[in-house]
């Protein structure tokens, strides 16, 4: 664990704003707007944590304060005020609804356009069904079978209480509380998240998604991720959901920590659609999230991600290849419409000998928004024979969108082999002219167009994925051609 | 089958198409030739549908509907087809289903269901023998890396796939060696029907010499100058245009 256990300065930086005392007399689940150690001593009592768990937490909040929220991202948007956010809020209830007529009709249609089933689209609108029965006995047999193979997969909540050893030793260890603003704040005050542990030498049989547990905790504004495999195992994990969430948070400041031991594999896939806000960008989420992995001897970790949603994105799942002959991936579709801006890559860091990277990312910009990329390579020293492949490739579907890339490349051994391919294209009239000639109307046309480019990427998705994935592209760019 | 009646077309402030007559019957294959900037290329997008293209005048009857009131997909959907000059690539999508959707396309319009995947690849079997279009082809990507015959010969395909009413070869010759013209002309000579009619435009009169056209128009300056038989081309290949600038049009 990151935290190292010094009292005195623990201390020192928690000292000082204790003199109001702990109280605990706030009988309401919702914690006041704000955040002090107050709310963080609240945060980790009403989750019933051990005392290690605090200090970490408090720790990560006193370098929080002495931070600053990043201004280098290509990025326009008005900072969140964070001591108007409220921290803390018992499990989140979504606004029962008594039918689907209740529910926003353009979620309805989108939900439709996906194939969602009904009893699904009620239960992510959160209509109130009883089909809750058959879940819970779907997710049961599912977690028999994974605890027969001594994989755990539970939230974090009861991670820290269960499997202390564990979070103490690996929570914080790829992304240091210090990380960054954010991943500071998340350290501080996260609230909810999944862990999840593969045995030596165990291949998990079944990709393992957060649907399965989404009904136990709701997922929350400062989720926290922790995906273990130990040696020469291997593991899918499939994060979100790509039915419409429209979530009340608009502030979203997510951490997730993969470790690959040696010769484990992790394969970590997204598809992320929240609510981008209404034409103009208004009322979206921010979604502000720290994804790194670390890889040990001949591991291999690969990120896959479709973002298609959130008003303001600021994401770049990452890879330290430490031991040799490891691998890290980076695939990547963005897609940017209205007012929307995401700012997302990757960093390869290249440690160990004979390391391999290999990025590729697909940038689509429609409407006004602005896409862009930023990546990092960086061989360090030590890694001879190192290689890396990049391709960033940006699509532009009209004339007021942008598309930018910024490539970092830092080189410190003479054997790396480092090759970056960047292009930007403009959706073809042509091509979309071609299409409709054989009379394949305009919709259609651009959902093969635009699926066609991001081809290589969909094709990383697991299968029943990439298929949602791939109607979600549609939609997300309906009529935005111009 | 169609009749055009003092087509006028013009992209931005210059008029290209100036009053343009042609009527073509069922069963009928019409060569249209004529110099560099007549029109050519913009009497095919025109009847396609391109939007570029602002139609001022005149009309053009296709089965007796109103051509000009569709847009391009339905155009198609009706049986209007486009061989284009230049192909244009379209990466990640592959042939077969870029093809499907089309196919599937023509059908929604006809009020039948989605062609079943046995024989849709049946078809796509069939089809493709026609022009020697082998397996590679069918599965890559649309256009992907094509030779310039391959790319003609990927038109023709789709032309018997979808099987049009009407269909119009814009300059199917250029870039083409002397075998692939011949089996992009057999492929158009297979699908010669009693109901069915071609617009062949071309520079050169090299083509009609496989796809043999019960008549030939002379486009100059947007307008058709002189119609006639095949000689007509024989005697343009050997003469050129500008005879006819001198003795037609003056």
């Amino acid at each position: 664990m990151a935290y190292d256990g010094n009292d005195k300065v623990l201390e020192e930086v928690t000292g000082k704003s204790y003199e109001f005392g702990f109280t605990t007399d706030i009988e309401s689940d919702k914690a006041p707007a704000g955040l002090n150690e107050d709310i963080i001593r609240l945060i980790s009592s009403k989750k019933e944590e051990p005392e290690w768990m605090l200090k970490w937490r408090l720790e990560a909040f006193a370098v929080w304060k002495k931070m600053e929220e990043p201004d280098w991202p290509h990025l326009q948007y008005k900072k969140p005020d964070y001591q108007a956010i409220s921290y803390y809020s018992a499990p989140k209830q979504k606004k029962q609804l008594n039918s689907l007529d209740e529910v926003d009709p353009e979620m309805r249609k989108t939900m439709d356009k996906l194939g969602i089933s009904m009893e699904e689209q009620k239960r992510l609108s959160g209509v109130a069904v009883d089909f809750v029965m058959d879940s819970v006995s779907v997710a049961t047999s599912f977690k028999e079978k994974l605890g027969e193979l001594g994989i755990i997969f539970c939230s974090m909540s009861d991670a820290v209480k269960e499997h202390p050893e564990l979070i103490k030793k690996y929570l914080g260890s790829v992304v240091p509380t210090k990380d960054n603003f954010f991943s500071a704040l998340n350290a501080a005050v996260f609230t909810d998240g999944s862990f999840c542990y593969i045995p030596k030498g165990v291949r998990c049989p079944m990709e393992l998604s957060t649907y399965f547990r989404i009904n136990e905790s709701g997922t929350g504004q400062f989720e926290r991720t922790l995906v273990v495999a130990d040696e020469a195992s291997y593991v899918s994990y499939l994060e979100g959901c790509t039915a419409p969430q429209r979530d009340e948070n608009q502030l979203h400041a997510a951490v997730v920590e993969l470790v690959a031991l040696d010769e484990a594999e992790i394969k970590y896939s997204t598809v992320q659609n929240w609510y981008p806000g209404d034409a103009e960008g208004k009322g979206g989420v921010f979604n502000f999230v720290t994804k790194r992995g670390i890889c040990h001897r001949r591991s291999k970790i690969s990120w896959t991600q479709v973002e298609t949603g959130s008003a303001v994105t600021w994401k770049y799942p990452s890879c330290i290849l430490k031991g040799d002959h490891s691998v890290g991936e980076f695939y990547s579709v963005a897609v940017t419409n209205n007012a929307q801006q995401a700012d997302t890559g990757t960093k390869m860091i290249h440690l160990g000998k004979n390391t391999h990277s290999t990025i590729i990312s697909k940038g689509i910009s429609a409407g006004k928004s602005h896409n862009s990329y930023r990546g990092l390579v960086q061989i360090m020293p030590s890694a001879d024979n190192a290689r890396n492949f990049s391709q960033c490739d940006s699509l532009l579907m009209t004339d007021t969108s942008g598309a930018h890339t910024f490539p970092y490349i830092e080189v410190k051994n003479p054997t790396a082999k480092v090759e970056h391919e960047a292009t930007t294209s403009k959706i073809g009239e042509d091509q979309i002219f071609y299409c409709l000639q054989r009379g394949i109307d305009e919709e259609q046309a651009i959902s093969l167009i635009v699926n066609g480019y991001a081809k290589e990427v969909l094709n990383q998705l697991p299968m029943e994925f990439a298929v949602e994935a791939q109607k979600l592209l549609s939609i997300s760019l309906e009529g935005s051609v111009g | 089958m169609v009749n055009i009646k003092e087509l006028k077309a013009s992209i931005g402030e210059t008029q290209i198409l100036k009053g343009l007559n042609l009527e073509i019957k069922p069963g009928e294959v019409h060569a249209i030739m004529g110099p560099n900037g007549s029109g050519k290329s913009t009497l095919a997008s025109v009847l396609a549908g391109r939007e570029d293209y602002d139609v001022t005048g005149g009309s053009v009857d296709f089965d007796s509907r109103d051509l000009l009131e569709m847009d391009a997909t339905e155009r198609a959907r009706s049986g209007l087809f486009l061989a284009f000059q230049y192909p244009v690539e379209i990466p990640g999508v592959s042939n077969i289903n870029f093809m499907r959707a089309a196919v599937n396309g023509k059908r929604e319009h006809e009020g039948l269901d989605p062609i079943k995947g046995k024989d849709f690849l049946n078809l796509v079997k069939e089809k493709a023998s026609l022009v020697e279009l082998d397996g590679r082809l069918r599965n890559r990507s649309v256009n992907e890396g094509f030779s310039g015959g391959e790319k003609k010969r990927n038109e023709i395909f789709q032309m018997a796939m979808l099987e049009p009413r009407f269909a119009v070869l814009d300059e199917t010759d250029s870039g083409l060696d002397i075998d692939a013209l011949r089996i992009v002309a057999n492929g158009v000579n297979a699908m010669r029907s009693p109901d069915r009619s071609f617009l062949v435009i071309t520079h050169y009169q090299r083509l009609l010499d496989y796809i043999v056209p019960d008549f030939v128009h002379v486009l100059v300056d947007g307008k058709i100058v002189l119609s006639g038989d095949k000689d007509l081309a024989l005697k343009l290949e050997e003469k050129g245009y500008d005879w006819i600038k001198e003795d037609v049009i003056a």
